[in-house]
């Protein structure tokens, strides 16, 4: 299987009473929680930890895109992407993703990731979300009626600049260009860079990447015992539509956090456990469902189950324990996983057989995790846990990951020489 | 209250809903947020002496067709078609709040279409010095208030009556919700001012004395904006005690001030 390393790049000192002075984290949290000098230090933080995870042998590491956000600094992931380019070697280098609506022309994303991927030499995936409702409509203003309709279209933009080899025209409903003919182009052009599509629970979305034959993810911030009703719902179409079980059409978002022993586990993580799922997920109600956001077959699903677990007090308590803010109620629910190596070696194989995910995109930081427990965490991780995973569904061949140059054709990149250094 | 009768009409290869009722000369109603999912005592008061005809725009109750459209020309030629096809081409008309938006461009691009004009705490326009509130925004217990300057009035609009489907109704109301945000999204503002000019036709503008959504002062904005084009025949009215849908809050208000200025 593969195992992948994915920052979300929270801003790591909101205050103490965050929860009780700010109505929320996302779309207007106040200008002045944001110290920029601070930040410089976080993203670097950040972009070491990426890149030692790279080193240790993680399968890819994973950016992601959010905007107006207290637990997302990056809204644009491919700056981030473009720099792990360059410091990474081997490691494929995914970007999960660009909102394909939120870019005017969308071309503009085929040209970004065709440069990450040359730049790379061919280690990308390519994400395309819709994107967030607090994203897409309340940070960038767009219409939540026809973000769906422009998110299809500069699907099939993207895709045709990819691969038609003339210059051509688009006359979509949304977008309009005479002349489409993106420089540079992706080395990954057999036909294109591998695309995953991370969503929400819909049916509409698992059909659509059974169709397209993309990857389908779902990251959830709530981990595998939430996750596996949408997993086995994703499964059980993909056995409707004649799709085999490959493990590798699916992502899924795990947290986990690794020590010597499970009380070490605690004392460790349980501060940036509950700083994510205290502070990083207080978002107000009234960013959550913007008119035309859900479409209305989903509406349909998701009043016509209510109505089915009215009666069944067990649903309604699961549904309560999603906003859990303590340790216990979170390790608990499994959003976190946490234990000894041999005890997270366990609980991975569970998650990754119980729910048939081939692509496990790990958060081994979260919240305000210090650079340093993040590195111990990732280490112990790699070294103990992953040799024991590693294994699994090696029977499966991943279709969907990328092809790089072979390893004699890329550029060597030189080391990094800080310019301190080279002035003694 | 008795209901009114009710027809079909097709736009865009979608059915619109039309309510009729009363007597005398016609009266066109569009609605404003929440279009019309029931009969209104307002539009009961109306109908005594003029035959209104309430037709829905896509989206709204009793209509869809709303995902056709993509633009504000889109609506735009669509309202225009909603009303020929209910018999409202050269009628009085009444909008509020997003019905009143198009209602405000019907007499501005189609002056022929409309006699006499009424707008009730119309869209349009968005001043960023007094900034509409975002109706696309709100918890679920801050909307009712948002809506009416009594929530309860807006709470009873929306509810579901005896026999409605409980799995249908509440889709029905959030796609009215959307077909408002497809056209007017994110701020209200289309543009309005540009074209307020061209209305010629002797104007009321009608807005709740508690309106939290759109700032009653937005009302000297649409005056000014249209006495270019009627030579300062437009008149303004405030309704004590009524929100932004003033015609839920104090229907007999307001159909009294609709009635006075029809003559």
């Amino acid at each position: 299987m593969k195992l992948m390393w994915f920052h979300l790049m929270p801003y790591t000192e909101l205050p103490e009473d965050f929860n009780q002075k700010h109505p929320s984290v996302w779309v207007d949290i106040h200008s002045s929680l944001f110290d920029p000098k601070r930040a410089h230090h976080m993203y670097n933080d950040f972009m070491d930890e990426l890149e030692y995870a790279a080193e240790l042998g993680y399968d890819a590491v994973c950016v992601n895109e959010h905007h107006s956000n207290g637990y997302g600094l990056m809204p644009s992931p491919n700056l981030i992407a473009s720099s792990l380019a360059r410091r990474t070697t081997d490691t494929a280098l995914c970007v999960m993703g660009n909102s394909l609506a939120l870019y005017n022309p969308p071309t503009r994303v085929a040209e970004e990731f065709a440069m990450i991927d040359c730049i790379s030499g061919g280690r990308l995936i390519a994400g395309f979300p819709v994107g967030s409702p607090m994203d897409t409509c309340y940070a960038y203003g767009q219409n939540p009626s026809l973000l769906r309709e422009r998110y299809y279209e500069a699907h099939d933009l993207v895709k045709k600049a990819w691969t038609e080899k003339d210059t051509f025209a688009f006359s979509g409903r949304y977008n309009q260009q005479r002349y489409v003919n993106i420089w540079p182009r992706p080395i990954q052009n057999d036909p294109h860079p591998p695309i995953w599509i991370p969503g929400g629970g819909s049916v509409e979305t698992w059909r659509w990447c059974a169709e397209m034959d993309y990857v389908y993810c779902y990251l959830s911030y709530y981990g595998y015992k939430a996750g596996l009703s949408t997993m086995q719902g994703f499964w059980t179409e993909m056995e409707k539509l004649g799709k085999d079980r490959n493990p590798y059409r699916a992502g899924f978002l795990q947290f986990v956090g690794v020590a010597e022993s499970r009380q070490q586990a605690l004392d460790l993580y349980t501060e940036p456990a509950e700083y994510f799922y205290g502070r990083c997920l207080h978002v107000d109600a009234r960013f959550a469902t913007p008119p035309g956001y859900t479409t209305e077959a989903t509406q349909r699903a998701g009043i016509e189950s209510m109505v089915a677990k009215a009666a069944n007090t067990a649903s309604y308590s699961n549904k309560l324990s999603l906003k859990a803010t303590n340790m216990k109620d979170i390790v608990d629910g499994g959003y976190v996983i946490i234990g000894s190596p041999d005890e997270v070696v366990e609980q991975i194989r569970h998650v990754a057989t119980s729910l048939n995910v081939g692509h496990l995109m790990l958060l081994l930081q979260y919240g305000n995790m210090s650079k340093q427990t993040t590195k111990y965490n990732t280490r112990l991780f790699a070294e103990q846990v992953m040799p024991k995973v590693k294994d699994l569904f090696g029977d499966w061949e991943d279709k969907w990951w990328p092809k790089p140059l072979a390893k004699g054709q890329r550029a060597a990149v030189p080391a990094f020489r800080p310019q301190t250094v080279a002035a003694e | 209250m008795s209901q009114p009768a009710t027809t079909t009409v097709e736009i865009n290869g979608f059915p619109c809903r039309v309510w009729t009722k009363g007597q005398g000369p016609k009266l066109g109603f569009l609605a404003g947020l929440g279009g019309l999912p029931r009969w209104l005592p307002f539009l009961d008061k109306l109908a005594e002496t003029r035959t209104v005809v309430a037709p829905s725009l896509p989206g709204y109750p009793g209509a869809t067709g709303h995902t056709e459209l993509d633009s504000h020309l889109d609506w735009v030629l669509t309202v225009r078609q909603l009303l020929d096809k209910a018999g409202l081409a050269g009628a009085d008309l009444v909008g509020a709040s997003v019905g009143g938006a198009f209602a405000a461009e019907m007499a501005a691009i189609f002056p022929a279409h409309v006699a006499r004009l009424i707008l009730i705490a119309p869209f349009g326009l968005f001043d960023d010095k007094e900034p509409a509130a975002d109706p696309w925004a709100q918890r679920r217990d801050a909307l009712p208030g948002l809506m009416c300057a009594d929530g309860a009035n807006w709470t009873a609009l929306v509810a579901p009556p005896d026999g409605a489907n409980s799995v249908e109704w509440p889709i029905e109301m959030s796609r009215a919700s959307e077909a408002a945000a497809r056209a007017f999204w994110p701020l209200g503002n289309t543009r309005l001012e540009k074209r307020l000019g061209l209305i010629a036709a002797p104007t009321l503008v009608l807005w709740g004395e508690h309106d939290t959504l759109l700032p009653p002062s937005y009302a000297q904005k649409f005056a000014r904006g249209i006495d270019h084009g009627n030579g300062g025949a437009t008149r303004i009215e405030t309704i004590p005690g009524a929100g932004h849908l003033a015609y839920l809050d104090q229907p007999d208000a307001v159909a009294r001030a609709v009635l006075a200025h029809l003559g």
